[in-house]
């Protein structure tokens, strides 16, 4: 065990949950392992579920359908705006429509490669055998999925598998699929079986005898503070990218529900894995508010270069050929502008260190069609890029059959989360944590189309039979709003929003929130070093002073105050992002989504040291010195033997 | 035919937990009132189209149209009483005007307290000029039904005001002096034509149009059938005035 | 470039609400809308001033959060674009523009710019769905759907329930929301069992909520930042007329 002037290290944490033996029958066993609730006692237990997204509506409505009582609660004025609405590409399942040799087993092989061998075997497999129902469940509820003549569905490949296994609706399967969860919701709210809180937002959990017994939300209409209490809480509030500011999530997107189980105890394991996206339309600006993900697919037929001079102002078009560095091509000649995403991410970001990017402040690399329209013809391309070059040129106002796009990497999906087990409880027994917010499934990078597929697999498939092993315990004893724990969590929330609005300095909650995203990106972003992060540790605790100091926070907490929203998900990820650089301090490897410079082959890729950093780091809420603890739990790999990717 | 979901208790975005208070007065929804607008609304579309086809009548002289105005009394006798095909087309036309004009009264009646407050900034119009005129265009048709009556039918305000001798009547009516009755004519037979022109293509998707190319197809007929109305009614007073009928 | 906005405020649901005028200097033409009011803001709330209050989320233009009636257009000059996809390129130096809520009685202003859009969540609860338990489903393969049916239904589908409509229709009614549920649920094959007391109940959730009834004005769709196109009512209409004659 060690111990650094950052972190502690602290007993290693195991799954408890987690059945062994044959993978195949891993969770068929623990179904059957699992307690189960009488239809009678269900409408005496109540579950809180915070975030109507993907994971959090289909679980919301499953555990209604179950019998339970279920509260639910989101951020925004209603259930289907959650930020899963706004994924593009698609959703992965094992269905094997194509017979093109797909099975449950390749798609959890695919998943635990591509996650840079950083999840759990047991875990992976679970999603994949899920993902089939999900499709199934989908359909039945009407999700419009892109189908073929003969009126079945069709597939597209997606993010460098070599099977056929996306299902799709047009750009905004996303969309679709939330739609589906949420029209599953309001059938559930009609019925009476789900209270809906709209606009409410969780800044607590309340934790009685050990056990998560509740939350404390605010309205954020009226601003007034209530304790909510239940049996059980589930956690679907997402992912964090927002701690970059800009990112491609919706603006919305916060840490706090996570932060808030946090600091009460729930580990958090692997917050620095981050997924950067490579295909987002770059900054334009100072104004900027945050960043369009462009699909992925553009990179099929687009061709990635920049000007081979440092500085270069010449339009696009006049720059000749062969003063153009087509550097995806070159430098990996067998998989050209198709590397990974963390690759392409990277190199566009080092071609732009170099002084060579294009467009406002050198931050963008043209991704250029005129190959491919003078290839297929512009009919061709409008085809199959028609809605995207529409949404790019509404965006920037150019005009990608004319001029090259530019694109830069961003921000895009954290697989980092809190910490759960097999049945996706926390280390707080009763608090659950589904979709995003978990830690779970990707390792160290997420695939493609891979989000919706947990986040549906979590909230319909399984914790609705996990949550009942640990409800079968209950109806726990009641709890009311005079517990001392429970009047605790609420001053606490008080407190806070007391002290927000006391501060009264001169700086806005933006401006730190845009600081803070500028030391994420610039020390914990695409590439990471001991140096850079130990600054970045140094910087962001100044901010949190500063913060503390210097924040302003116009008008009442008794009202609609979007000042004091932000205020409170700012300070959370302020905590958080200090966290985020110690855990990619301490992590000296490069592994998927995180990349340490120390840690490369000469050529420049990515290298993994399994044998020391072959865990997944959960931690634990700063200590009284102010450093966190680190928990291990070790991976095994019995299935898919850890091996090294190459994209040359 | 209203089933009754179960309403919930909800909090709804705005905070206060509603109980909704469940509906007192069966209300009839919103596309039953606009069935019956636009069953009504074509009844009346019909009878305009036979009311032009006996108005053009006027071209063939006096005596074939009195002749037709006799016809319409006598239709059906001696089996049945003299009279009753216009008394019976009458009691038609009359409840198609009450259910017409009653239904878009409900109607308006329940837009104005859906939007109680209005933009400060006034709205552009981006759909179309009929369909915003449609409340006042229709006042205005049936004011001119009024005066219309007590013209031609009752003769109550005709200068001539013989019940027996309708063409006379009516070239009275459009007697070039008589300038400004022609003028609320017209007026008002645009105002149908303006009218009929939403009207027409407006009762076809209340009864389920719902095809783009059909939506297409009753935009030109409807623009072809009212403007058919429009100049067949305008040709009248247009050719009394110009001495063509006398 | 320099511009002059005159908001809506109105600081709860209580305020009789006012239009208010500011100056904003220098605002970057490839700025979106909102980033302007985000600028504005920071300056708002530095001189001590309240910022303005405005739904937004996922700034992509598929959340339909934001909701802004722009110079008297629900979500501004643009053909089928969101609020949040609106840039100040499309405005010229030195003009004014009105910013003002959506008005409809079914959405009541919270504050500033927010309303309240609970209405819509309501209609679709009282059937805006396809009752599938989680577990029930047979193979997505089952039941095929022509591909025909699947993409218009798909159109359908892509409503993001933002208010437009109401907001542009002279009658406040919500009949293109509204349609555009009814005709992707009717369009598919699992969606038919549910078909009659779905348009039924669904309009009988609109008319309640207090939106107008619709007579076909057409401004509904112009506004659509999705281009639900206006013949779906239709679809609403025949189905209505259909399953009230069945009962
Ligand atoms: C632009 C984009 C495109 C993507 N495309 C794809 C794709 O093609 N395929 C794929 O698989 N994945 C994709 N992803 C990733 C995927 O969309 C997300 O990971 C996934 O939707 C997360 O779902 P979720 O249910 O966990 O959380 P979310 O959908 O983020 O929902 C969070 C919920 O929690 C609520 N909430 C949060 N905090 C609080 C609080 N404090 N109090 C109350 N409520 C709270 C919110 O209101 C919301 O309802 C994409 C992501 C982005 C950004
Ligand atoms: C210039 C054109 C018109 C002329 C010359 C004309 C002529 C007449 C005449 C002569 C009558 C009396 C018929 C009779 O009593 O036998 C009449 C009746 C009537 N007209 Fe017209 N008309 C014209 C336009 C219109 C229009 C535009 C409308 C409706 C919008 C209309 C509606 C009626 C109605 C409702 C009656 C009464 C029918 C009845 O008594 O049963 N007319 N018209
Ligand atoms: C001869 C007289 C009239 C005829 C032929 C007529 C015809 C029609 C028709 C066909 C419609 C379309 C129905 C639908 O929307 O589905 C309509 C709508 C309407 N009519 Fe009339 N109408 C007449 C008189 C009036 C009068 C007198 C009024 C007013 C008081 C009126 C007011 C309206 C209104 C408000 C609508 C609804 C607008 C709309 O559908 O967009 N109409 N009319
Ligand atoms: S129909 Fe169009 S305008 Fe209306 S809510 Fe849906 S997307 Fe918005
Ligand atoms: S504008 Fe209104 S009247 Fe109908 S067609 Fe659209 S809802
Ligand atoms: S903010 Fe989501 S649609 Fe505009």
């Amino acid at each position: 065990m060690t111990e650094t002037d950052f972190w502690i290290e602290g007993e290693p944490v195991v799954d408890k949950a987690a059945p062994d033996g044959p993978i195949e029958t891993r969770w068929e066993r623990r179904k059957f392992a699992a307690k189960l609730v009488n239809p009678a006692n269900r409408r005496k237990l109540t579950v809180i579920v915070v975030g109507t997204g993907l994971a959090g509506g289909s679980a919301a409505a499953t555990l209604a359908e179950q019998g339970y009582r279920v509260k639910s609660y989101c951020y925004q004025d209603s259930p289907r705006r959650a930020h899963s609405i706004a994924a593009q590409g698609g959703i992965n399942a094992a269905k094997n429509y194509r017979n093109d040799g797909d099975s449950v087993y390749r798609l959890f092989y695919d998943t635990v490669k591509g996650g840079d061998f950083r999840a759990r075997e047991s875990n992976v497999y679970r999603l994949a055998q899920e993902s089939v129902n999900i499709i199934d469940q989908a359909v039945a509820q009407g999700v419009p999925f892109a189908r073929e003549y003969g009126g079945l569905l069709d597939n597209r490949s997606f993010g460098g598998t070599q099977v056929s296994r996306t299902f799709y609706a047009r750009g905004q399967t996303g969309q679709q699929l939330l739609l589906g969860a949420y029209q599953a919701l309001e059938r559930q709210i009609g019925l009476g079986n789900v209270e809906m809180n709209a606009r409410h937002e969780m800044l607590e959990l309340i934790i009685v005898d050990g056990k998560a017994r509740g939350i404390v939300v605010r309205d954020m209409v009226t601003g007034e503070i209530t304790t909510e209490l239940a049996d059980a809480v589930v956690l679907a509030s997402g992912g964090y990218g927002n701690v970059f500011f800009l990112s491609t999530n919706a603006k919305g997107c916060n840490v706090t529900a996570s932060w808030r189980a946090h600091r009460k105890g729930a580990l958090f394991a692997n917050p620095c894995y981050t997924q950067i996206h490579p295909t987002c339309i770059p900054e334009s600006g100072s104004h900027q508010s945050k960043l369009t993900l462009m699909s992925e697919s553009l990179r099929n037929d687009g061709r990635v270069w920049v000007p081979k001079a440092q500085k270069d102002t010449r339009r696009a078009a006049d720059i000749p050929e062969d003063e153009r560095d087509y550097y995806l091509e070159r430098i990996y000649p067998s998989f050209g502008n198709l590397v990974p995403r963390d690759i392409a991410s990277r190199a566009a970001k080092n071609v732009c260190d170099e002084g060579r990017g294009v467009g406002p402040g050198g931050l963008g690399v043209y991704l250029d069609f005129a190959d491919a329209i003078s290839r297929l013809g512009r009919k061709a391309v409008e085809a199959k890029y028609g809605n995207l070059f529409e949404m790019y040129q509404r965006i920037t106002g150019e005009d990608p059959y004319e001029t090259p796009m530019r694109i830069y990497p961003a921000v895009h999906y954290t697989m980092g989360g809190l910490w759960v087990d097999y049945d996706l409880q926390s280390t707080i027994p009763g608090l659950f944590v589904v979709g995003e917010a978990n830690f779970s499934d990707h390792g160290a990078n997420r695939l493609g189309a891979s989000a919706l597929m947990q986040g549906l697999a979590d909230g319909y498939f399984v914790l609705p039979n996990t949550i009942n092993n640990y409800l079968a315990a209950g109806p726990f004893p009641k709890v009311t709003e005079a517990d001392e724990a429970v009047a605790e969590a609420r001053k606490q929330v008080e407190d806070r929003i007391e002290k927000f609005l006391s501060i009264d300095g001169d700086r806005t909650v933006d401006s730190f929130h845009r600081e803070l995203g500028h030391i994420m990106w610039e020390y914990c972003g695409m590439e990471r070093t001991e140096e850079g992060l130990t600054k970045a540790i140094g910087l962001i605790r100044a901010l949190k002073e500063e913060f503390w100091a210097r924040v302003k926070v116009p008008g009442k907490g008794e009202e609609l105050n979007q000042n004091l929203e932000k205020a409170g998900r700012v300070a959370d990820f302020i905590e958080l992002g200090e966290l985020m650089c110690i855990d990619a301090l301490h992590r000296r490897e490069s592994c998927g989504g995180h990349f340490r410079a120390e840690s490369q082959t000469p050529d420049g890729e990515a290298m993994r040291h399994d044998d020391e950093f072959g865990y997944a780091a959960a931690w634990e809420y700063f200590g009284a010195d102010g450093r966190p603890t680190l928990h291990k739990e070790d991976l095994v790999f019995e299935y898919v033997h850890p091996s090294t990717r190459s994209y040359k | 035919m209203a089933v009754d979901t179960p309403i919930p208790k909800t909090k709804n975005a705005a905070g206060a937990t509603a109980t909704p208070t469940p509906r007192k007065v069966v209300r009839p929804s919103s596309i039953t009132l606009k069935i019956i607008m636009a069953v009504s609304g074509i009844l009346l579309v019909l009878f305009l189209y036979v009311h032009m086809v006996g108005n053009l009548k006027i071209f063939l002289g006096d005596v074939e149209f009195d002749h037709y105005a006799h016809f319409l009394r006598s239709l059906g006798t001696p089996v049945l009483p003299e009279m009753w095909y216009l008394w019976a087309q009458r009691i038609a036309l009359t409840v198609a005007v009450v259910a017409h004009i009653y239904t878009a009264a409900v109607l308006t009646v329940r837009a104005k307290k859906a939007r109680p407050v209005k933009y400060a900034h006034r709205p552009k119009i981006q759909g179309s000029y009929a369909a915003r005129t449609m409340r006042w265009g229709g006042v205005i048709v049936f004011l001119f039904i009024i005066y219309h009556i007590l013209d031609l039918t009752t003769g109550t305000v005709n200068p001539n005001g013989d019940p027996e001798h309708p063409y006379a009547n009516v070239v009275a009516d459009f007697a070039p002096e008589r300038w400004y009755v022609t003028l609320f004519y017209v007026l008002a037979i645009v105002a149908v034509g303006f009218h009929l022109w939403h009207g027409i293509f407006s009762a076809a998707r209340t009864l389920g149009q719902q095809t783009e190319k059909g939506q297409k197809r009753a935009k030109t007929a409807a623009l072809l059938l009212s403007a058919v109305l429009v100049v067949g009614y305008l040709s009248v007073p247009v050719a009394v005035l110009a001495g063509l009928v006398d | 470039m320099d511009i002059k906005v005159r908001v809506w405020r109105q600081s709860d649901s209580n305020d009789r609400g006012r239009m208010v005028a500011y100056d904003v200097k220098d605002i970057s033409p490839d700025a979106s809308f909102l980033e302007m009011i985000d600028v504005l803001n920071e300056k708002l709330i530095l001189d001590g001033d309240d910022p303005i209050a405005f739904d937004h989320d996922c700034r992509e233009g598929i959340c339909g959060a934001c909701s802004m009636v722009i110079n008297g257009v629900a979500h501004g000059p643009e053909k089928a674009t969101t609020t949040c996809q609106l840039h100040m390129r499309h405005f010229s130096d030195g003009d004014v523009i009105d910013v003002e809520p959506w008005r409809a009685a079914a959405f009541p202003v919270i504050k500033d710019l927010v309303v309240d859009r609970t209405a819509f969540d309501k209609i679709i609860q009282a059937g805006g769905y396809i009752s599938a338990p989680t577990g029930t489903a047979p193979d997505a393969h089952a039941a095929p759907v022509p591909k025909k049916d699947a993409d218009a239904a798909f159109e359908a589908a892509t409503c993001i329930g933002c208010g437009a409509c109401v907001a542009a229709c002279p009658n406040g009614s919500s009949m293109l929301f509204t349609a555009a549920k009814i005709t992707h649920l009717g369009l598919v094959p699992q969606g038919q069992p549910e078909r009659d007391s779905r348009v039924v109940d669904m309009l009988q959730a609109q008319d309640d909520a207090g939106f107008g009834g619709c007579t076909n004005m057409g401004e509904c769709a112009e506004v659509c930042p999705k281009g639900i196109p206006l013949s779906l009512i239709g679809r609403l209409n025949s189905d209505y007329r259909k399953a009230i004659a069945k009962s």
